[in-house]
């Protein structure tokens, strides 16, 4: 009777249930759930507003908790823009931060020499002294800027705030130069305006999605997963571009398996058909932009049939898929992505794909992208920051002339002696990021960490990092803390309020208590005059007419928008914030700074002999590297695999399941093995693994050797010179079957 | 009354939200799971098709699981919900035996336990906790004797398929095509 084809397939979530015995045999014979088999069904639950931090999407939510006090359960905000009443899974789950026995408890210093993996558990008040102290110390020694400060998430703003007060001037994220820098710059330069967080992209009301190596549906952004959705049911032709078959590329009507690296190639092509079959929106170009004619003339050649042997795209499909999206026009969105650091020309990616919208005229129209609107939270008044001595643009003067954030890899490489220079970096202090894994090269991350005089980490869990540190400060979850206000713009302007659902776990604070209570160590009180952050938070609503009070029970408050136009370029006169005043195809600020106007394609290296290329991603269980230990998440994805198509596993006579060690091309070989996944939704140039995994830290209980890390497998690195990218997908990587002896793995 | 759950596997982007959602919702011990994603791909690079679906107990009509129970702890109720009794389950593990999709699973208090389509939320006119939780809106629940009810719409309008209709059971998981 026993039915066995779902043999066939993966299963890939929910723990497998036939075949497991009873964990404890026993029969209770009076068991409390009755016919209905549930454990608390029915019973009265109350209920906190938050917004959750387990990814940047934050979706506000309510945390509801049973009569004892335990938070039970996460559920949506039905007034919240970003989630619309649903959570993602990783929302749902957020119950498992709380909950995980594995977070970091105490404020731990380090004992012996630097590099000793010995702590000892402390209390706040010496583990605060000794940073103030240290901080003071590099101060008078090195200057304010000698403390470099890598941050992420919302409480990474406290900590910043201090930072800045105490003269920094390296505040730096992962979140520029490792992630969508390059989109910023690119439309920023092309339309005087970003695509902002969340993404303006009206998918809701789009008649055509392109995903031009965007995964939505593998990366959980939330509201962007629902508008696709609700774009399908509207039936919304979904192109996806993508060397591997994506979970999106599955719901498409067009799947263009492009060969990777290529992506610029295509852009042009599409650009090329779009002008030469006159199908873009003559009126809006007309109006609105600056440079069609060099334009025109740049994309003459670029042909389908020259594209196709480039990208492996047939040109009739290129052609096709250029008329799809111009029948839709103005409501197609070729989507800008959000992870966008691949082969360092990726500015010139994200231009190319800014302007094929500008010639879609997307840009300001239904369908296409929307002017979203935030809410002005007044700031609290305190003294003017410190002016820094040095910046790191004094460091790179002729390089990234575009860049606008510190860049991370400056920090690191900033932070090593060089005979060159008379000032280094002598010390980090790290919110929420998990840097060996957020930061492409782990061994020069460690590198630059070995030169630090201090390192400061503050986060929830004993992520990878926090080994290397010589003080950890144990931070509760959001679930037990209050945060700054969500204002995030959005179609409707609207405000979330994260407060604690309980008192936190262990000995952990909250990132605003720890940030005030250094702030009146380090003497700098005035900059964090408030009592508390409920002042602070109650003063701030109070300005923009509400209170905590409301907030606390409404959780989301929707605001009037105070300009009706949320699509707003129907032929009104506009001036953009651009040097012409225009959407320029042709960038006047690439030319200025001694960069290509205009995109190029340039072909990239590729992988050597039984060598592939390492392209890697994202679950939907999972972000970034923090959640691999979330036990809730964990449940659903315990470790990565890496996608092997199935001709190369016959090459190498690799087996579904079986275990292999990855080493790359400059011979770094992964520290874990990862499991063979046989499929074949990857080429058979590429193999592909989920971001994230191959944790080093023994403490993550349950994440530690769970598969491989990218990261570490990323060594070399494209930098965009137009603001410093680093570029990650030009790494190749061979199989190991047996484990390798130290040398090599060295 | 008949309940019954249709799955969009055209919506579907297999993010397992519904299988946290029903974990928080039903208090589900780690390690075990009432509902799943199954991901089936067929053809060969580039010609590739994949389908995603999250499935749970079928909730059939001819049950094998309620026939083969010796104490009558699993059993059928009003709209055709397929539940367990926990005290009078004594773990003997006949109906995992005999669910031919794999459905239940042996708590560790000591009885099986499966999908309950949430029916005490369902009893207070909500939907289950998957369908009210998914973020692409590709879960559908009601009535199927109602034909104002979301399912029976769906199921009316669209292509759809049920699993292993060999075995006879008659599932009322309806999967969208």
């Amino acid at each position: 009777m026993k039915h066995t084809s779902r043999r066939d397939f993966i299963k890939i979530t929910g723990a497998g249930a036939g075949a497991m015995m009873f964990a404890r045999p026993t029969i209770k014979a009076f068991s409390q759930g009755g016919e209905q088999g549930d454990v608390h069904p029915g019973e009265t639950l109350t209920r906190t507003p938050t917004y959750c931090e387990v990814c940047f999407w934050k979706c506000a939510g309510w945390v509801y908790k049973d009569k004892e006090g335990n938070i039970q359960k996460i559920i949506g905000n039905e007034d919240d823009p970003h989630s619309n009443g649903r959570m993602c899974p990783r929302g749902t789950g957020g119950v498992g931060m709380y909950w995980d026995g594995d977070r970091l408890k105490t404020p731990l210093i380090r004992e012996g020499k630097p590099g000793s993996q010995k702590f000892r558990e402390a209390s706040w008040d010496e583990a605060l002294d000794l940073i103030a102290k240290k901080f003071g110390e590099i101060k008078e020694k090195y200057g304010p800027e000698s403390v470099a400060v890598f941050s992420h998430g919302t409480g990474g703003k406290m900590i910043t705030h201090l930072m800045k007060a105490y003269g920094s001037s390296f505040i730096a994220a992962p979140s520029f130069a490792q992630c969508r820098g390059p989109r910023q710059v690119a439309f920023l330069s092309t339309f005087g305006e970003e695509v902002m967080s969340p993404e303006r992209t009206d998918i809701r009301d789009t008649k055509c999605l392109v995903l031009i190596g965007s995964h939505i549906g593998e990366n959980m952004h939330n509201g962007q997963i629902q508008e696709m959705s609700e774009a399908i049911d509207k039936g919304a032709t979904i192109i996806t571009v993508d060397p591997r078959y994506s979970t999106a590329a599955s719901h498409s009507k067009y799947w263009l398996p492009i060969k990777p690296a290529t992506d610029i190639a295509l852009l042009l092509a599409w650009m090329h058909v779009i002008i030469n079959e006159e199908l873009y929106d003559k009126k809006y170009v007309e109006k609105y932009t600056y440079g069609f004619k060099e334009l025109k003339e740049h994309v003459k050649d670029k042909t389908p049939e020259w594209a196709y042997g480039i990208t492996t795209i047939p040109p009739d499909v290129i052609r096709k898929t250029a008329r799809e999206m111009a029948h839709a026009a103005p409501a197609v969105i070729v989507h800008p992505g959000r992870h966008v650091v691949w082969y360092g020309d990726d500015t010139q990616r994200s231009r190319a794909i800014a302007i094929l919208n500008a010639l879609l005229g997307s840009w300001g129209r239904r369908g296409g992208f929307f002017v979203p609107e935030g809410v002005p939270l007044p700031k609290w008044p305190v003294p003017d920051y410190p002016k820094p001595k040095r910046t790191w643009k004094d460091f790179y003067k002729d390089q990234y002339g575009l860049a606008f954030e510190v860049l991370t890899s400056a920090v690191c490489d900033l932070s090593i002696p060089d005979p060159s220079r008379d000032w280094d970096i002598k010390a980090w202090l790290v919110y929420g990021t998990n840097l060996t894994a957020s930061l492409p090269d782990t061994n020069a991350t460690l590198k630059a960490i070995d030169n630090l005089d201090f390192l400061v980490v503050i986060d929830t869990m004993p992520m990878d990092i926090v080994s290397y540190a010589d003080v950890v400060l144990p931070e509760c979850t959001y679930l037990e803390r209050y945060d700054g206000i969500r204002t995030s713009p959005h179609r409707v302007p609207n405000m979330a309020l994260r407060m604690p659902a309980t008192e936190p776990l262990y000995n952990s604070k909250p990132n605003w208590w720890i940030a005030k209570q250094l702030a009146e160590k380090m003497g700098l009180g005035d900059y964090f005059p408030w009592k508390d952050i409920e002042q602070l938070l109650d003063w701030q609503l109070k300005k923009v007419g509400s209170s905590l009070e409301e907030m606390k029970r409404v959780g989301v408050k929707l605001m009037k928008r105070e300009y009706d136009d949320l699509y707003f370029l129907n032929g009104e006169d506009y001036e953009f914030n651009t040097n012409t005043g225009k959407i320029e195809l042709y960038s006047t600020d690439f030319a200025a700074a001694g960069f290509d106007p205009l995109p190029d394609y340039t072909p990239h290296p590729e992988p050597p002999p039984g060598f592939y290329r390492l392209n890697y991603g994202r679950a939907p269980m999972h972000t970034f590297s923090r959640t691999a230990n979330n036990p809730n998440l964990w449940e659903l994805r315990k470790e990565n695999s890496v996608w092997v198509n199935p001709k190369v596993a016959k090459l190498w006579d690799l087996k579904n399941g079986q275990y292999v060690w990855l080493k790359n091309q400059d011979g770094v070989v992964s520290s874990f093995p990862v499991k063979v996944r046989i499929t074949e939704r990857i080429r058979w140039d590429s193999v592909y693994m989920v971001h994230g995994f191959g944790h080093k830290e023994k403490q993550l209980t349950r994440a530690y050797g769970r598969g491989a890390s990218d990261s570490e497998l990323i060594t070399k690195v494209a930098m965009d010179p137009i603001m410093g990218g680093t570029g990650m997908r030009g790494n190749f990587v061979t199989f190991l079957t047996e484990k390798p002896g130290k040398e090599v793995a060295s | 009354m008949r309940y019954a759950m249709a799955i969009d596997t055209k919506k579907c982007v297999g993010c397992s939200d519904c299988v946290v959602a029903c974990q928080t919702e039903n208090n589900v011990p780690m390690g075990f799971a009432r509902d799943w994603i199954v991901e089936s791909v067929a053809g060969t690079y580039p010609r590739v098709e994949m389908e995603i679906r999250s499935e749970r107990c079928n909730h059939c009509e001819d049950a094998p699981c309620v026939r083969c129970c010796p104490t009558g702890a699993s059993h059928i109720i009003e709209g055709g919900v397929v539940l367990v009794k926990h005290d009078a389950c004594i773990g003997c593990m006949a109906c995992i035996e005999a669910c031919p999709y794999d459905a239940r699973y042996p708590h560790p208090d000591g009885y099986v336990d499966k999908c309950t389509f949430c029916i005490h939320r369902v009893d207070k006119g909500e939907d289950p906790a998957c369908v009210a939780v998914c973020p692409t809106h590709c879960l559908h629940f009601g009535d199927l004797d109602d034909p104002n009810s979301d399912v029976s719409k769906v199921v009316a309008e669209r292509k759809w398929k049920v699993l292993a209709p060999e075995a006879g059971t008659k599932p009322q998981l309806y999967f969208l095509m």
